[in-house]
């Protein structure tokens, strides 16, 4: 087994990372894949809450990094999904406790055992986005149809070419079908259009996931909300499967459109 | 003597106000001509705004000072000082003056057929300017792909876009009001040709190429074709 390092960054905060982390986690996870996700936000962790794992933290990765624990005191196994682990984040150090060359000598340690090791990156352009650029061998870029998400997305985006660790992935998250139809919200279209990157995935708003967030039950979990649905599908794409885009409310000329876009590829 | 350099005053009317042109002569002549002037005519020029161009006279800080005093109690603002010299200009500066104004002089409007682009540069950028890169080239900028909000571009020349112009372009950084920009859609956040900065209304309908050039001291959109200016 050799796993494929998929760090989910963003630019902005508050657009879903840890939630599409978490899920595509899950999702791959459920598909019998054997999945660990690195927590990168270090001192302001939360995968851990949103996976329902918070209360079974021992050791964390700034342990592992500096040699207080082996490697597998850290790894957090799920009960729900025994494939799924996770290494939290430390909560009381900061993003300068770990350097970008620990997260490549960790995940090289981790590769051999999984097929997908996840890294949720920190808002921002700093240390702690690097930290979790530096070991992935593809970026997933998470946004939200605004266009001040859209803006850090492109920078984001651009900082991922210039560290060739392109090209990266999109995930539209939030997208409301009924704003966009009254022409008030970006439609995923508009975004992909300025971003020109490969569209992997577009979640829809949904209170589920505002909900099963909370309960630490990601929602991809049972996979019957929309969003639910809409993570299994990444994951399946993920996996080199063509799945087409789930029909939000919109007709279908939208998504024809979108999967022609998603073939020709961005740039 | 006195009625020559009266004659070394102009005065026309620009866009910005009044532009009031020195000749040739010994400065101290000039100056008493400008004084005499702005006595003579003082009702005509009592809050008028001004910009003074000095042609080749090297003044003093103190000297542009004074000028703008003297214009202050006839009710003149003096906002711009125009010189050939680079010291003026620094002087001038230093006071809180404009030392451009956005209005050629007569003479270059008349614009000749200029095939000497043999010895300007110009590079090539063959991807997408995304948010937060900047491009800075004293020549020319040619972009093939998108410049997105956020990404910038500044150039000593003309800046040519084959894509979707969204971000920031400033051309003709320099001062050089022959710079144009091109793109295949003209939509930028803010768009600077030399001292001139305009920012767009918002774009209806279908996009086009578009060139945007000075022409006689204002900003013109007009449809890029591809002749020869």
């Amino acid at each position: 087994m050799s796993a494929t390092v998929v760090t989910v960054t963003s630019g902005k905060g508050g657009v879903g990372k840890t939630t599409t982390t978490a899920n595509l986690a899950v999702a791959l996870a459920r598909i019998g894949k054997k999945v660990i996700c690195l927590d990168g936000d270090i001192g302001l962790r939360n995968l851990d809450v949103v996976l329902g794992l918070e209360n079974r933290i021992v050791y964390d990765l700034v342990d592992v990094v500096e040699g207080r624990c082996r490697l597998r005191q850290a790894m957090i196994r799920d009960k729900r999904l025994p494939e799924l682990y996770l290494i939290p984040a430390a909560q009381t150090r900061d993003k300068n406790a770990v350097s970008p060359s620990d997260m490549v000598r960790l995940t090289d340690d981790l590769r051999g055992e999984f097929d997908w090791i996840l890294i949720d990156s920190p808002a921002g352009i700093e240390r702690g986005f690097r930290n979790a650029l530096a070991p992935a061998d593809l970026a997933i870029v998470v946004t939200n149809p605004e266009v001040s998400a859209v803006r850090d997305a492109d920078r984001i985006i651009g900082l991922i070419e210039a560290e060739e660790k392109g090209p990266a992935r999109l995930i539209i998250n939030r997208l409301n079908p009924v704003l966009v139809k009254r022409g008030d919200m970006l439609s995923a279209e508009d975004v992909v259009e300025l971003l020109a990157i490969e569209l992997i995935g577009i979640i829809p708003e949904d209170e589920n996931v505002v909900i099963s967030t909370n309960k630490g039950q990601p929602v991809a979990l049972d996979g019957k909300s929309k969003a639910g649905e809409a993570f299994q599908n990444i994951a399946r794409r993920l996996n080199g499967e063509a799945v087409p885009f789930l029909p939000l409310d919109d007709k279908e000329g939208l998504f024809q459109k979108l999967a022609r876009m998603m073939r020709s590829g961005g740039n | 003597m006195v009625m020559q350099n009266k004659q070394a005053v102009n005065i026309k009317g620009i866009r910005d106000g009044l532009l009031i042109t020195l000749g040739e002569g010994e400065w101290p002549e000039l100056e008493s001509a400008l004084y005499q002037m702005l006595e003579e005519r003082a009702g005509f020029l009592n809050g008028a705004r001004v910009a003074l161009d000095v042609g080749n006279h090297i003044l003093r800080a103190a000297e542009v000072g004074v000028l703008r005093d003297r214009f202050s109690e006839k009710g003149i603002a003096l906002w711009a000082v125009l010189s050939n010299s680079p010291v003026t200009e620094k002087n001038a500066q230093a006071l809180g003056l404009a030392t451009r104004i956005h209005t050629p002089r007569p003479e270059r409007t008349v614009r000749s057929l200029d095939t000497n682009l043999g010895g300007e540069t110009a590079i090539l950028v063959h991807r997408t300017i995304r948010s937060g890169f900047k491009i800075s080239h004293n020549g020319h900028v040619v972009v093939i792909g998108d410049v997105n909000p956020g990404g910038e571009i500044y150039a000593g020349g003309s800046v040519v876009v084959w894509g979707r112009l969204k971000g920031m372009v400033h051309a003709g950084m320099d001062g050089n009001e022959k710079a144009v920009v091109c793109a295949m859609e003209m939509d930028p956040m803010q768009l600077r040709i030399a001292g001139y900065t305009l920012t767009l209304p918002p774009r209806r309908g279908k996009p086009e190429p578009e060139m945007v050039s000075i022409q006689d001291g204002r900003v013109v959109t007009e449809t890029w074709k591809a002749k020869v200016r």
